[in-house]
């Protein structure tokens, strides 16, 4: 086998695959937030929270109701989105005219209240919560150890990225969607329940965060403030795959993972800046982001 | 912001607010700065503050007729944020005694503040061993462990079982790397050969990238040189990487009940580690475990929060007998020269250079059917006797012993 700096290229396609998986959660997150911005133009702050609200649902599920880890990924994005849709219609709706700067603040308030209280009742350390018996165990690929869950959440997510695209880019609901974010009034005058459609989008959203959540309950400790470590990293990923753009999230997202991922063998101690180094240059080349349609 | 928000509540909590006076005139401040909210918060956090009340009101401070007022505040592991809160605190509050502070970098920068100032740092909370070391001062104690120690304990005794070759997963600042230098040397001494390390940035959330390159150096031992949430998510994600099956053992070199019981046993259980205390060892241990998980939310007390008791009730008997508070050497030096006995640390002595004295255990992570309740986690393998358990006085490099 060839070795490049130093690295065997074994070592080296195991990495990459790892940097894919971190990147399938990044593609996830960043995609709710891009769906969220995209038609409502908030900056969805609680999405940290939202995705921790997930995981911890996955959690409650198991302790208080006896279901699992299949149950939960049905169920945690359900409940979490109902929340969502209760956030938006007590709160967001009155903000949509208004500046970012309204929405932002009220939604990092909400994190921030979100987060304090788990930690009031559960503590920082966390709680256990183990990979699902049926994705047990792992695949020896030669050049790596693939554990069995990491593969599942590298096809799930990507499947889930692409048919949300799908559906918002290329379906009749996804274009009704779009015009709405565009010209409301319009919409609303050919009979189509505008709010309605943007209150669900939200709870969509949201529901995206907490089905990541979930699965990231069994491979990270499930802690209050496991979404407030990952969401500056996210919003990292949203600005520069470019506000609202559907697929530049997933592609930044995964992109971004593997750029990590490679970092973390070639100059560990900077992993947490790289991505906001890359940020920093796309910003000052394309400021709307790679995909970003330019203000 | 969060700071902002934080301090207030803790001031309204613990109703501080203006200046107040000093011991002279009737006041003892104690200041208990850690991590309220972030990945250390369960193993010092608000519990530290509970077992500050707790010496105070077994001290029996009112009805010797001090006053003594407790604040608290967080200082989210940045060492600015720390220094600030702590000359705001010396300066205008008024605070005489700062105590706990986790995250070595943090208490490295208040070590320093407190010197200038000449008022009292009481250490529980921070591992790296250069407090008592290169940077020890005649206003700082180091109470209950350190990044020594805990080499001492767990590499030594992994060593001499034959994981005579490591690779050290290390948290990017002060304490890790305090952590893995004090360990690599002990392996080095016993025998044992470092093939590598890697360093993560902190706090972390995915370390599979780093476990592997772990993995692919082959190394008997993969040594963490990391803590509390870290540490957690490291162990984890270890076992799901299949390291364990594969061979390697994992040493965790600070490991806290509150890890273990975040981790659950099935998956914690075998681990070896050394701490100072441990709330299931005698009768006192667990009625003050018992009375602190009343106050704590159910939470048991770490080895922090037990030495953060301890400190407490050292530093009121030698400032009662001082009668003063104002003088922070005179305090430390009084605390240097009475002999401590407390009942959760039983009796032990404060060195020269800080470094405060007791026995450590080797603890070993009980098997799942071993545990009798929620908080039953460890079993004691070995007590590492006082005299053995801390970096010989002159290896230290403290000024203050060396001249």
């Amino acid at each position: 086998m060839f070795e490049l700096f130093g690295i065997s290229s074994q070592a080296l396609f195991g990495q990459l695959l790892i940097g894919l998986i971190n990147g399938s959660f990044y593609a996830l997150l960043s995609l709710g937030l891009a769906v969220i911005f995209g038609m409502l133009n908030i900056i969805n702050f609680t999405h940290g929270a939202q995705y921790m609200l997930g995981a911890f649902a996955a959690y409650f599920l198991l302790q208080y109701a006896g279901l699992g880890y299949w149950w939960a990924i049905v169920l945690a994005p359900l409940i979490v989105g109902t929340i969502g849709i209760i956030i938006e219609r007590l709160f967001l709706q009155w903000l949509y005219k208004l500046d970012h700067l309204y929405g932002l603040l009220l939604t990092f308030g909400l994190a921030l209240i979100l987060e304090g209280t788990f930690r009031n009742f559960f503590g920082s350390s966390g709680q256990p919560y183990s990979v699902p018996p049926a994705l047990q165990g792992g695949q020896n690929l030669g050049f790596m150890f693939l554990p069995n869950y990491r593969a599942w959440v590298v096809v799930f997510s990507l499947a889930v990225c692409l048919t949300t695209w799908f559906v918002i880019e290329r379906t009749k609901l996804g274009s009704y969607l779009r015009a709405a974010t565009e010209n409301p009034t319009l919409v609303r005058a050919f009979g189509i329940n505008v709010p309605r459609m943007i209150t669900l989008t939200y709870g969509f959203g949201v529901a995206l965060a907490a089905l990541a959540g979930v699965m990231a309950a069994p491979v990270y400790n499930v802690s209050p403030q496991m979404g407030a470590n990952l969401i500056i990293v996210v919003f990292a990923v949203v600005v520069i795959g470019g506000m609202g753009s559907i697929m530049g999230a997933i592609l930044t997202g995964f992109g971004l993972g593997l750029i990590e991922g490679l970092t973390k063998v070639f100059f560990p101690e900077a992993s947490n800046t790289v991505i906001f180094i890359i940020m920093a240059i796309v910003l000052l080349i394309r400021p709307a982001g790679l995909f970003g349609r330019g203000a | 912001m969060k700071r902002l928000i934080s301090l207030a509540a803790l001031a309204a909590i613990f109703g501080c607010g203006s200046a107040q006076a000093q011991y002279t005139d009737g006041t003892i401040k104690i200041g208990v700065m850690n991590d309220m909210s972030g990945l250390y918060a369960d193993l010092t956090g608000p519990g530290s503050v509970v077992a500050a009340r707790m010496a105070v009101e077994d001290f029996g401070a009112a009805a010797k007729g001090l006053k003594v007022e407790i604040v608290g505040a967080d200082h989210q592991n940045k060492p600015d944020v720390g220094s600030n809160i702590v000359r705001t605190w010396i300066d205008v509050d008024k605070v005489d005694v700062i105590v706990d502070v986790p995250t070595s970098s943090v208490a490295l920068a208040v070590s320093e503040i407190v010197k200038d100032k000449n008022k009292v740092f009481l250490v529980s909370g921070a591992a790296a061993s250069d407090l008592t070391g290169p940077k020890c001062t005649p206003n700082t104690i180091h109470w209950t462990y350190d990044t020594w120690a805990l080499a001492n304990g767990t590499g030594k005794a992994i060593v001499q079982t034959g994981g005579d070759t490591w690779f050290f997963l290390t948290a990017d600042y002060a304490f890790g790397h305090a952590l893995e230098r004090d360990t690599a040397a002990v392996v080095e001494k016993n025998g044992g050969k470092v093939l590598g390390k890697v360093r993560h940035p902190f706090p972390g959330t995915d370390f599979s990238s780093f476990l592997l390159q772990a993995q692919s150096s082959k190394a008997k031992i993969i040594g963490l040189a990391n803590a509390g949430g870290d540490t957690i998510n490291s162990i984890k994600q270890a076992s799901e990487f299949g390291i364990v099956k594969g061979g390697q053992k994992l040493a965790g070199l600070l490991v806290f009940i509150s890890d273990v019981k975040a981790l659950g046993l099935p998956t914690a259980q075998g681990l070896i580690f050394t701490e100072a205390w441990y709330w299931d060892t005698n009768d006192v241990n667990r009625e003050f475990a018992k009375k602190f998980a009343a106050q704590n939310k159910g939470i048991y007390p770490s080895m922090i929060h037990a030495g953060v008791y301890s400190a407490v009730t050292h530093y009121l008997k030698a400032v009662s007998e001082l009668k003063s508070d104002g003088d922070g050497k005179a305090v430390v030096a009084k605390m240097k020269e009475t002999p401590t006995d407390d009942k959760l640390f039983g009796k032990g002595t404060v060195r020269a250079d800080g470094r405060k004295i007791h026995d450590m255990y080797l603890f070993e992570v009980k098997k799942p059917e071993e545990s009798k309740q929620p908080w039953d986690l460890y079993k004691l393998r070995a007590t590492i006797p006082a005299a053995e358990a801390f970096r010989p006085l002159k290896e230290g490099g403290c000024p203050l012993v060396t001249g």
